[in-house]
Formats: C-alpha cells, sequence, structure tokens
C-alpha cells in the first residue's frame, strides 16, 4: 500500500504543486488586502475570474485576427498577462473606490456584504456578456503550450513512476514565481511598499507622517487585483476551459490559504497556497488507498481542511503569521 | 413643499394609472379576437450549470408551439408559451409550480430538465391536476410515485445504466473498469446503475470515487486511473466537468475509451474537450435527429429560426409539446370543441397512444412511462458534434 502511495508521489506533487501555485497567487490578493484594511475582499475570486475572462478573449481575438501566427506564443501570452493584469487592476481600484471606500467607517460587516455583493455582480456581468458574445457561458481558449514533457523521475530511484508534465505547467510556475518575487520586492524594498507597510501598522499615525492613505489602499487594490487577474489568464492557459462560477471555490479555497499561512502575511499565503494544492492533491489520489476503500477521492476536501483545523488550533495566527507583526 | 406635493400627486396619479391599465389587461383574457387562451408552461433551467440544455428545451417546445398556433385557432384557442426558470433548484421550481397551479390559463408543463426539481414540482402539479411531460427526466422516483399527471417521452435511468455497461462489456471488451461520479442525485444514480450492470456482466470494478461539481482539476483522480491501468472508465456527471476529465485524462496519456450518460451530451462538451473528445461513448436517452428525414427537415428549419444548430434536446422539446398539444387537443374534441378542465387534459395526455413525434413514438403506460423509450449508444469519434450513432437498445 505504502509503496503504492510512494509510486505515484512524483506525479502527485507536480500537479499539486500547479493548483498550488494558483492558489497561492490569488491567496496574496486577499492577504494583501486584510493586511491592510482588515477587510475580506470576498469580490476577489471573481476578480480572478474576470481575469481569466479577458486573458481568453484577448487570446481568442489574437489567434483570430493572425496575430497570433506571427508572434510566438510566448510573447503573446506575455502581452496578454500585462494587458490583463492592468485591465483586472483597475477593475479592482474601481471596486475599492465604488464599495469599500464610503463605508470604510461602517461596522466591519457592512463591506463584507457589499464584497458578496460585488461578487455576485461580476458573476453575472461575465456571463451575460459571454453569453451575447459566444452564446453560452461555458468558454474554452485555444489551447497553446499543450506538448507533454515526460520525466523519468523513475531513474532517481525505481520505486517512483515517470511523471508528465505539461509545458503550460512550466509557464504558470515560472510566471507566478516571477510575479511573487516581484510582489516581495516590492512590498519589502519600494517606498511605495514602505508606505503600504505603514499603512497597515497604523493607518492614522500613518497619515499624520504625510503618507497618503487613500492612494495607498487604491494601489494595494490594484496590485492585489491585477495578481489575481494574471492568475485567472494563467488558470485558463492551464485548464482551457473557464466559467463565470470558477472563482467561487478557487476563491473560498485561495482565502483558506490566505488563513492557513497566516492572513496579512505575503509569504504565508504563497506557502498556504502551496500546501492547500499539495494536499488535496495527494487526498484525491491516495485517500481511498489508505483508508481501504471507506473515502474516496470526494472526501479529498475534507482531509485538507481538517489538516488545516488542526494546524489552527495549534497556531491560530497561521503557519507564519506571528500575533503582533507588520502585516502586508 | 410644493415640489413634495406635486411629486407625491404625480405617484398617485401613476398608480391609479397603472391599476386601470392592469384591469384593463384583465379584461382582455379573451386573447385577441376574443378566443379563450390555453396557456402550456415550460419549466427548464435558463440559467445556472445547465442553462444550455434548458433553453434548447424551451426552443424545442416554441417551436412546436408555434406550428399548431394555426390549427389551435381554428379550433377556437389562442396558444401561449410561459417560459419559467426552474434554475436547476428545487425550491425555485416548487414556487414556480405554485405560480402555474395558481394561473388558471395553464393547462400543461414541458419540463424539468433535473429529476431533483421534476419530483417536487410534480407533487404541486398533481394538487392542482396540470399535466406535465418531461423531455428528459430519467429518475425512477420520477413516474414510480403513480402520480396521474406526470408522464415522460424519455427512457428510465435504471435502463441507461444497464444499456451502458451491457455496451462496454460486450461489445467493447472492457474487463476492467474505473467508475468516477459527480456526488449529484443524477451522477451517482446513473453510476451505481452502471456499475451494478457491469458487474453482472462481468466486469471488474477498480474504483468507484467522486469529484466536485464546480472543480477544474481533476488530476488527483486521474492519478489513480493512471496507476491502476482499467481498460473503461465511466463518468457519471454532466458535461461541464465531463469535459475537463477526459481532456486532462488525455493529457496524462490515458487514451483508453470513456463512457458516460446523457450527460455529456452537449455540444459544449466537445468545446471543452476538443481533440481530446475522441474515443468517447455516451448512452443518451436522445436519438440523433439526423437520422431520419423528419429529423433532418427539422433541424434545418430550427436553425433557420432559432440561427443554431439543433441538439438531441431540441427535437425532445419539441415532441413533449407535440404530445402535450395532442392531448389538449384530444380532451378538446372529447369536450364538444369546448375549452376543458385541467383534470379532463390531464386524463387525455395520459391515454395518448402511439404518437408520433419527430424523433420519438410515444405511448404512456399506466405510470406515465413511454413504452417506446429507447436507450441510444453514441460514439464521438471526431471532435464534432453531434456524435455518431453506434446502436440502440430497446427499454
Amino acid at each position: 500500500m505504502l509503496n503504492e502511495v510512494i509510486q505515484t508521489i512524483p506525479q502527485v506533487l507536480i500537479d499539486g504543486l500547479a493548483l498550488g501555485t494558483v492558489y497561492a497567487v490569488i491567496a496574496l490578493g486577499y492577504t494583501m488586502v486584510y493586511g491592510i484594511l482588515e477587510l475580506i475582499n470576498f469580490a476577489h475570486g471573481e476578480i480572478f475570474m474576470t481575469g481569466a475572462f479577458i486573458g481568453t478573449a484577448l487570446l481568442i481575438f489574437m489567434t483570430g485576427t493572425g496575430w497570433g501566427s506571427a508572434l510566438p506564443a510566448i510573447v503573446m501570452l506575455i502581452i496578454v498577462l500585462i494587458v490583463t493584469a492592468f485591465l483586472t487592476g483597475f477593475l479592482g481600484m474601481g471596486i475599492e473606490r465604488l464599495a469599500y471606500r464610503p463605508l470604510r467607517n461602517a461596522p466591519r460587516l457592512i463591506p463584507l456584504i457589499t464584497a458578496i455583493g460585488i461578487s455576485f455582480l461580476l458573476q453575472d456581468i461575465v456571463r451575460f456578456i459571454a453569453e451575447l458574445t459566444k452564446g453560452n457561458y461555458i468558454v474554452t481558449g485555444p489551447s497553446l503550450f499543450t506538448e507533454q514533457v515526460l520525466i523519468k523521475t523513475s531513474s532517481i530511484s525505481s520505486i517512483f513512476n515517470d511523471a508528465s508534465i505539461k509545458t503550460s505547467f512550466i509557464i504558470v510556475l515560472v510566471t507566478a514565481v516571477v510575479m511573487m518575487v516581484a510582489l516581495d520586492i516590492f512590498v519589502n524594498r519600494t517606498r511605495w511598499g514602505m508606505a503600504m507597510r505603514a499603512v497597515a501598522q497604523d493607518r492614522e499615525t500613518a497619515s499624520l507622517m504625510t503618507v497618503n492613505v487613500n492612494k495607498v489602499i487604491s494601489i494595494t487594490f490594484f496590485v492585489g487585483s491585477a495578481l489575481g487577474g494574471a492568475t485567472g489568464v494563467l488558470f485558463a492557459v492551464q485548464y482551457g476551459t473557464i466559467d463565470p462560477y470558477i472563482g467561487f471555490i478557487l476563491g473560498l479555497k485561495a482565502f483558506t490559504a490566505a488563513v492557513l499561512g497566516g492572513i496579512g502575511n505575503i509569504r504565508g499565503a504563497m506557502i498556504g497556497g502551496l500546501l492547500l494544492g499539495v494536499l488535496e492533491m495527494f487526498a484525491s489520489a491516495n485517500l481511498t488507498l489508505l483508508t481501504g476503500g471507506v473515502f474516496g477521492a470526494e472526501y479529498k476536501d475534507v482531509f485538507a481542511f481538517a489538516i488545516l483545523i488542526i494546524v489552527l488550533l495549534f497556531k491560530p495566527e497561521g503557519l507564519l503569521g506571528k500575533p503582533v507583526t507588520e502585516k502586508v | 413643499m410644493k415640489f413634495k406635493k406635486s411629486l407625491a400627486l404625480l405617484l398617485a396619479g401613476g398608480l391609479v394609472a397603472g391599476m386601470l391599465a392592469g384591469c384593463g389587461g384583465k379584461a382582455k383574457t379573451g386573447g385577441e379576437k376574443g378566443l379563450p387562451i390555453i396557456k402550456i408552461a415550460t419549466q427548464t433551467p435558463l440559467s445556472g450549470g445547465s442553462a444550455a440544455i434548458g433553453e434548447v428545451i424551451k426552443l424545442g417546445a416554441q417551436l412546436a408551439l408555434d406550428d399548431q398556433k394555426d390549427k389551435f385557432k381554428e379550433l377556437g384557442f389562442e396558444l401561449q408559451l410561459v417560459p419559467y426558470d426552474d434554475q436547476a433548484d428545487p425550491k425555485k421550481g416548487v414556487a414556480n409550480a405554485q405560480l402555474i397551479g395558481a394561473d388558471k390559463s395553464i393547462f400543461a408543463v414541458v419540463g424539468h430538465f433535473n429529476s431533483g426539481v421534476a419530483i417536487p414540482s410534480s407533487e404541486v402539479y398533481e394538487k392542482y391536476s396540470i399535466a406535465m411531460v418531461s423531455p428528459a427526466n430519467s429518475a425512477t422516483e420520477v413516474t414510480d410515485r403513480g402520480l396521474k399527471t406526470v408522464n415522460r417521452i424519455v427512457a428510465r435511468d435504471d435502463s441507461q445504466g444497464p444499456a451502458g455497461a451491457n455496451y462496454a462489456v460486450n461489445t467493447l471488451k472492457a474487463k476492467k473498469i474505473f467508475i468516477v461520479q459527480d456526488k449529484t442525485a443524477y451522477g451517482t444514480g446513473l453510476a451505481k446503475a452502471f456499475e451494478k450492470g457491469a458487474e453482472e456482466a462481468g466486469a471488474e470494478i477498480l474504483g468507484f470515487e467522486g469529484i466536485t461539481l464546480g472543480e477544474k482539476d481533476f488530476n488527483g483522480v486521474l492519478n489513480q486511473i493512471l496507476s491502476k491501468k482499467p481498460d473503461l472508465v465511466y463518468f457519471g456527471g454532466i458535461y461541464a466537468e465531463g469535459g475537463l476529465l477526459i481532456k486532462q485524462a488525455r493529457e496524462k496519456g490515458i487514451n483508453i475509451p470513456i463512457m458516460g450518460g446523457d450527460g455529456l451530451d452537449s455540444s459544449t462538451l466537445v468545446e471543452i474537450a476538443g481533440d481530446a473528445i475522441k474515443n468517447t461513448y455516451i448512452t443518451t436517452l436522445a436519438g440523433d435527429p439526423a437520422e431520419s428525414e423528419a429529423g433532418k427537415e427539422f433541424m434545418e428549419r430550427y436553425k433557420s429560426i432559432n440561427n443554431r444548430d439543433a441538439e438531441a434536446y431540441s427535437v425532445y422539446g419539441y415532441d413533449t409539446m407535440g404530445v402535450v398539444l395532442k392531448g389538449i387537443e384530444n380532451a378538446i374534441t372529447a369536450n364538444n370543441n369546448k375549452l376543458p378542465t385541467r383534470e379532463q387534459v390531464r386524463d387525455a395526455v395520459r391515454r395518448i397512444k402511439d404518437y408520433q413525434g419527430v424523433l420519438t413514438t410515444v405511448s404512456f403506460d399506466d405510470i406515465g412511462d413511454n413504452e417506446y423509450a429507447k436507450v441510444f449508444i453514441f460514439n464521438y469519434k471526431e471532435a464534432s458534434y453531434p456524435p455518431q450513432l453506434e446502436g440502440e437498445v430497446e427499454k
């Protein structure tokens, strides 16, 4: 039994990492906004979904007009990523301006409810537009980077099976890592990053120190949403098919990842996302085997969330969260 | 202050005008030329996950109704379609059923798509004696309750699972089968029926695993399939997950036949899976309209009117409406060309024998199952919809 589990480990790790990077980058958006405003921006999952749709629309448009054949696929993807990131970034800023800023001094629960309202709004707007233009809201983009690469993990040790990965997975992984490193540098090394950390620590004091709080919050939303939107594009490239409801489950899982890593902590969100992805994949591949068929793969979320509960019981502030810490 | 007063006056005026207009509308229930109106409701999901199929059923029913409008005008009645959106949600379906019951001019319902919605909603129809004919519900419980109002033109689930299992084991020669299902009443029911049929036919079941509706990454379950090496994968579920499962399976190099039920009978499945769809088999309760002359003609007409290709369920929507209208017509004739009661329509629909639709022949038995219902087996040989017919099994 253990043998079988070990055999599939390389493939499980790869698939888990692919899912985990998506969770991780979305989790960043939750954690940044929470760090600075102590607001759970439930609309973030829908920003991710909107990004996936904008990206797919751009990809369909570019391959349709023939630019696709003129440009190498990777250049096209980078252009799409950047354009989508800007559009969703502005979308996030707009949402903050309209739905959260007027309520900044209202009780905590109120902006939470508007966030849920915004996510329904975005879901149905996207569904409406997709149905209007394609006649169906389940949209499949052009397939890029579908080549398979076989990794001879069996040559490391004979107890492993070979694993195969899609080229798109490598692209998703590299892009996500680049985004996360860039964000880390932005927050820790730049003036705006310093301002963000200052606002997160103490909004009133920061404003006394001539930090323009509204602008910093706007930038936080811009960066978080741009990352979310770009992840949407990566998701669309990796899985091919999207619908307006992908943001809900993924958003929920990413939020969980943010809590697991310690909400408000950027590196924690990354680790939480990767961990959740791998755990989930491990559970769905091996749960039947481990429990002798009593619990099937359908209990993977129960398994992943049970681990979350255990972690939080012993470390309520999350893996990397410290009870009192800089947040952003 | 003055402004406020005049505003109030304006609003009150508007209210009165609205009430008058409402009354005016009511006075006109006779319809144009004063003909009495017969309304038929459709209840299908027009929004949410299954909206693609719900819309198609509604369009088919609409076409059938439009075709017979003139005939009913000669009989002295005005036909109207009232589409309701059940959102694939039992609560919404029951709420709509109450509205339908309250509208005295509605005589019959075409619907639902989801068995889980049809079952509670039909309890309400039974109370109001509104005949329901379903174009798609295959769950056994739909008719097994013995309600007077409930009929269906498609086969039952307990015929779809075994038919697929027989085909998989005897024709595709599958000895080791892995089953995946989506944890819904439909998906699990179908998968269980298939499992039973396959075991009886002598195949070994390597696994029975569930996935979560709405997720996009099924690599975990696929890794299990990869390590167990079955000859065939059976999927009990709907096209949105099915398409991704097929696509991701092929990407992992799982090139064995994949089989599913009528939930995979949708052009969207092909769109999602693309080339990966090859070697996918489905059992469905809806046949291929392109197989017959009448069907081909229907498809062309449907396309020219609705500006999109007909799907199997468009024809079923059309035939269901045809059966309903035939029942109403019989009830009218039996009632000396006067407006029949709901009870008369209900009984006339149940009594229909050998109705020849575009794709189906319909005779209801005493619980409302269609005696001529068939299970069809299709194969996606190319990445195009519809798939090719491989065989059919009588109920």
